[in-house]
């Protein structure tokens, strides 16, 4: 399945390491990313692909909330279905 | 995808409170009926255990996948008023207990349908289910209740609507809690998602999702960027942003019904308040512009907001059904708690209101001396309304023991507190006494 993860918060050294690693070691393959800073937040899109169906997506979110803490900034996972639904006809 | 809109659905989840106030699963009982009511619970019981297993857990997932709070998982049956008929039972209690049981085993919310239609008379169970209603109310924790005493092609039973009096202040003497659980109905509808008034209606499938939107904060916001502009402009944002909540909405309700292996009735597109600082609806009206909620304007605003909510939400789903509109509850809504606080809002206005808004007279606290009878006047106006309006109005008040006009009640989590509101002291008994039937009204002479 494919889901989007998004980073917000205070740019820092580090990011986007921290959490490519954490998806290397998950077997989670980056399809796409986009990076901005968007009023002043550094702000990470990344198009992922879980491939193991099964997924726990509550542990998973969970673990990239913890990530998230250490970084100092808010890690966010979501299927893509979402975003199409509410901006797509 | 564009950043931007990623960043705006973030927002309005993380920020703005958006999110899927209710997934009800609607299950028929008609199934279940049997002349031995032990049986017949039995049945009911494991009817909802093998039908709802697995609602609270595909609810938590797709939370979990999509990120979107799901606050409520529920169940709405088939009025149990027709279930319980055949049986010889002289009290319900039994059925509301099963209910209640089953509700709790499986983690939902609130289990709704604890119900009876009596627009028109009573059936053989109906006034049995009526008369059960206090202990019921007192004695089990998620069973919800409803009575539906008028329509606008039946008229108003006002036998019924005399006897809901009695009983919301029976109920209200056992528990300040009761009455919460409990809406009187004029027009009610048969594929309502939420509660207390959800009931799974005869006319549906045997099995149905249905979903409840939200968002007030999200309409809030959206108009926060227009202030100054024209009421076309408004109408606009509402109905915009109402499409976007909408397909979340629409989104949710798929999947859960693919999941659960059952049909996807309805999206109900309302604009549920509750207690938390940003997601009041009176803060929507305020926004358009009125110094508080209650004021002159505040029925116009009402109006156009209910309205443009529909608009924008019947587009955005495959088939929109429930309340659909702007709920206006007192103790559920911060905005209107602070109007009633400051006297800007009391019970003559919030009645105008129910004219335009998507229910009724919803979460009022009032004194617990109030007689029967005007609480029995209260629902007959609200009743009168719905009915020559052809829309569903609601009646969910709350007379509150040995408090007073201006004392408050807390009832706690999404129920919120509410200031006591004073009601018209003059006596409308020798009306109430008169009982009978108010005839169905003529719209047009359509032959």
């Amino acid at each position: 399945m494919k889901a989007i993860l998004t980073t917000i918060g205070k740019d820092q050294v580090g990011i986007i390491a921290g959490v490519s690693q954490f998806l290397a070691e998950k077997k989670i393959n980056i399809l796409d990313v986009s990076q901005t800073i968007m009023d002043g937040y550094f702000t990470m899109m990344m198009m992922v692909e879980i491939n193991d169906e099964k997924a726990d997506f509550t542990a998973l979110s969970e673990e990239l909330g913890g990530i998230g803490k250490k970084l100092g900034v808010e890690i966010k996972i979501r299927r893509e279905e979402i975003y199409h639904a509410m901006h797509q006809l | 995808m564009e950043t931007e809109k990623i960043i705006e659905t973030i927002h309005m989840i993380s920020d703005e409170n958006l999110d899927v106030r209710t997934i009800t699963m609607g299950i028929s009982l008609l199934d279940c009926i049997d002349s031995d009511s032990t049986r017949a619970c039995d049945r009911i019981y494991n009817k909802i255990m093998t039908k709802a297993k697995n609602l609270v857990k595909v609810g938590e997932q797709i939370e979990a996948e999509y990120g979107i709070p799901i606050i409520n998982k529920r169940i709405s049956v088939t009025p149990i008023s027709i279930i319980a008929a055949a049986s010889a039972d002289q009290n319900y209690l039994k059925y509301a207990q099963t209910l209640d049981r089953a509700a709790k085993e499986l983690g939902v919310n609130f289990i709704g349908g604890f119900s009876a239609l009596v627009q028109k008379g009573y059936q053989t169970g109906d006034l049995k289910l009526i008369r059960s209603l206090p202990q019921v109310l007192d004695e089990t924790d998620l069973v919800c209740a409803s009575v539906n005493v008028g329509s606008t092609r039946s008229g108003i039973n006002m036998d019924a609507v005399a006897e809901m009096g009695k009983i919301i202040k029976d109920a209200s003497e056992r528990s300040f809690m009761t009455n919460t659980k409990m809406v009187v109905f004029c027009n009610a509808v048969e594929d309502n998602p939420f509660m207390a008034g959800a009931f799974h209606g005869v006319g549906e499938r045997d099995t149905v999702i249905n979903v409840g939107v939200s968002g007030p904060g999200v309409v809030k916001h959206a108009l926060e960027n227009v202030r100054g502009e024209s009421m076309d402009v408004v109408a606009e944002t509402i109905k915009q942003t109402a499409f976007k909540v909408t397909r979340m909405g629409q989104l949710v309700g798929t999947i859960a019904a693919e999941r659960l292996g059952v049909p996807f009735g309805i999206v109900d597109l309302s604009l549920a308040p509750t207690p938390a600082v940003g997601d009041s609806v009176a803060q929507i009206l305020e926004e358009i512009g009125l110094e508080s909620v209650g004021t002159h304007g505040t029925t116009a605003a009402l109006a156009l907001l209910n309205d443009a909510v529909k608009k924008g939400g019947i587009m955005a789903c495959s088939h929109v059904g429930g309340l659909s509109g702007a709920f206006i509850p007192v103790s559920e809504d911060a905005g209107m708690i602070a109007a009633v606080n400051a006297g800007t809002l009391n019970i003559e206005k919030l009645e105008a209101m129910t004219a335009v808004c998507s229910v009724g007279l919803d979460m009022i606290a009032i004194p617990g001396d109030t007689p029967a009878d005007t609480i029995s006047a209260m629902i007959a106006d609200e009743a009168a309304i719905g009915m020559i309006n052809n829309k569903t109005t609601a009646v969910r008040i709350l007379p509150i023991q040995n408090k007073k006009v201006g004392e408050t009640v807390e009832f706690g989590g999404l129920l919120g507190y509410a200031p006591i509101m004073g009601v018209n002291k003059a006596s409308s008994t020798r009306m109430i006494a008169r009982g009978g039937l108010i005839p169905a009204p003529i719209h047009s002479f359509k032959n």
